[in-house]
């Protein structure tokens, strides 16, 4: 089998947002230089799921795909050290400035490229613009059935069975191959890069490819074959001011607090 | 322009977040169509939908509905759209919605705005107001294409009271298109209580709660102020509770008038979820937390000892009315 995972290469979520500045004119969001970058958390548990699948059915080949800068080069290396077996950069000027369409058209057409991918997978969404398109995107493009929010992965018989995350449960769905996966948080933490696959890394292959090099025209990706445009970007207004609650002893601060939710009329 | 919004129910109990979205496309539809679609549910339910401000419903009631998952529901939904010319799709931020809306904006060459807090129509612009970078992030966003779907957060826009007046067609959908994928079994968690979506009071805990025990402190507050108990990711994540507690960015929006956060630090995903409650209490033992910055009122202390003691002293309150 042959599964490929998209992943995306950002800054560090968890990073406290003092770590970023909003640049109103660029309508863009700006790290603070050197703040760590990582594979986004959610792409780097469906390379979880994708090494899950693969110590089931030997011989399995993983792909690693990120579209960005040179510097995305770092999500390939990471997800070859986690255990992928080759790697694909998309990078080329013309992708700048594209949205989830120009991004979802770009690696689908990687994917084509590849020849037949048995199992896409992604994250549920990237956790930098948290919008969760680019998965139905692929499966869309490529006019494959996808299945979202997995908690479990399992592929029998050509078939890939998944636990979907509901709001007050799961669902247990399947599907025929060939297929698009997204994956959520509880599939549980991802492992670390090891040693020895760290070592293997540096001499798999990555390959760098350019829109020419996936027959697209620089009309179809970046701002030009974008579907939206950002108007504004700004950051939500804060209006709280929080009350603190003192008193000797914290049983006496629980007691001051009913007082004042009781005038404030809240209880 | 005519809005379709997307509606969510489970067993026939229509979800609020869906008449929310009814009042949204009612103001951007202004005196043209709102058309509902309810796939899965049944007739009574239609009429629902037209007190609340459709105009008209589509409802595929026949038993091949019933449990319909989301491969058919866009071809289905796709069709619709089509056919009626809607301009604008509308749909939760829940899972249903948000496996649904992308897909169905790629099916139909539209653009797609997912967690949307805003949407406003600008002299026939549509203008697209959604949360990103985990909450602490606003972009508006607009589209090249005809048509857009879009996800809504709950709790953003007020439903309309129902209006038992209105009338409207109800049109059944004829057959339900096949689906790639098959459902083996659904697992729904206990629905006996009330659910987070709808309550009015949470008392939600965090990893400073320390472990499953925690939730124990918690409850006898809940019961009291007649809430339910949620909690962030990291006791979901850490198997101290069910995932259908997680509120936050990727877990449930709630929208509560009394949010108490207890053992929470209130990272922006987790306030992605509760930020739009009425009032936020915070307990936290790190005066620091970024919690307090958006809490009314603030309690710096182990919650082992604070909550205990606020429970017994709201009970010993005079009752109000
Ligand atoms: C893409 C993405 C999506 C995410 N989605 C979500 C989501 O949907 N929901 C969500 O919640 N999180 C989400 N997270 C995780 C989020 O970033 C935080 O890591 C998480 O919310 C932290 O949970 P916490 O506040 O319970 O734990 P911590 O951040 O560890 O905070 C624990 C707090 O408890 C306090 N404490 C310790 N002991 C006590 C005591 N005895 N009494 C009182 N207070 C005490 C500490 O001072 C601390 O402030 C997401 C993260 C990412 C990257
Ligand atoms: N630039 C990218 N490179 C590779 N994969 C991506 C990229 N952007 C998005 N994806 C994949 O698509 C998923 C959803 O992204 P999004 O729609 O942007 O939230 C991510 O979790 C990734 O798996």
């Amino acid at each position: 089998m042959h599964l490929a995972v998209c992943i995306k290469y950002i800054p560090d979520p968890e990073a406290a947002f003092s770590m970023f500045s909003i640049d109103e004119a660029a309508k863009k969001v700006v790290p603070a230089s050197g703040l760590k970058h990582v594979v986004s958390p959610f792409d780097e548990q469906a390379i979880e799921a994708a090494l899950r699948i693969r110590e089931a059915h030997a011989g399995t080949r993983i792909t690693v795909i990120t579209f960005g800068n040179e510097l995305s080069r770092n999500a390939l290396k990471h997800g070859l050290a986690m255990g992928a077996d080759d790697g694909v950069l998309l990078s080329d000027a013309a992708f700048d400035d594209g949205d989830s369409y120009t991004t979802a058209s770009v690696l689908s057409a990687a994917l084509k490229k590849l020849g037949v991918i048995d199992l896409v997978l992604t994250g549920r969404q990237a956790a930098d613009g948290d919008a969760g398109i680019v998965g139905a995107g692929i499966a869309e493009l490529l006019d494959r059935p996808l299945l979202t929010f997995a908690k479990s992965v399992a592929i029998e018989n050509s078939v890939v069975r998944v636990e979907r995350v509901l709001e007050d449960g799961t669902e247990t769905l399947e599907t025929d191959l060939p297929a698009v996966v997204t994956v959520s948080n509880e599939i549980g933490a991802p492992r670390a890069p090891s040693l020895r696959e760290t070592m293997r890394a540096a001499r798999k292959p990555v390959q760098m490819w350019k829109a020419a090099d996936l027959g697209l025209d620089a009309a179809m990706v970046g701002a030009a074959g974008a579907r939206s445009v950002r108007e504004k970007l700004f950051a939500p207004s804060k209006t709280v001011q929080c009350e603190f609650i003192e008193a000797v002893t914290p049983e006496k601060q629980g007691a001051r607090l009913a007082a004042r939710l009781r005038e404030a009329k809240v209880v | 322009m005519t809005v379709l919004v997307i509606v969510e129910h489970a067993d026939n109990k229509l979800a609020t977040a869906s008449f929310e979205q009814l009042a949204l496309a009612r103001g951007i539809a202004g005196k043209q169509n709102v058309i509902a679609l309810l796939i899965g549910g049944e007739r009574p339910v239609a009429q629902t939908l037209l007190a609340r401000g459709a105009d008209s419903v589509i409802v595929g009631s026949a038993a091949v509905f019933n449990g319909y998952n989301s491969d058919g529901w866009v071809t289905c939904a796709a069709q619709v759209v089509r056919e009626h010319n809607a301009s604008l799709v509308l749909a939760a931020h829940t899972p249903s919605g948000a496996d649904l809306a992308p897909r169905l904006a790629f099916r139909l060459n539209a653009g797609c705005a997912t967690g949307c807090v805003k949407i406003e129509n600008n002299n026939g612009t549509l203008l697209f107001t959604r949360a990103a970078h985990g909450g602490n992030v606003r972009e508006t966003l607009h589209f090249k294409t005809d048509t857009a779907v879009a996800t809504v957060r709950a709790g953003v826009y007020d439903a309309l009271p129902a209006d038992t007046t209105r009338r409207g067609e109800i049109v059944e959908l004829s057959d339900a298109p096949a689906s790639r994928i098959r459902v083996i079994e659904r697992k729904r968690e206990d629905s006996a209580g009330l659910r987070l979506e709808d309550a009015k009071v949470i008392i939600a805990g965090g990893r400073g709660i320390n472990g499953p025990e925690g939730f124990e402190v918690l409850k006898p507050l809940a019961e009291l102020l007649g809430g339910v108990v949620g909690a962030s990711r990291v006791p979901c994540d850490l198997g101290w509770c069910s995932h259908a507690m997680q509120i936050g960015l990727t877990g449930k929006t709630v929208t509560p008038e009394l949010y108490i956060a207890v053992g929470i630090s209130g990272a922006s995903h987790h306030l992605a979820g509760c930020g739009n409650a009425k009032t936020i209490v915070a307990i936290n033992t790190d005066k620091d937390a970024a919690i307090f910055r958006e809490a009314k009122f603030g309690v710096v202390g182990d919650f082992a000892k604070v909550v205990p003691a606020l429970t017994a002293a709201i009970s010993a309150l005079p009752k109000t009315i």
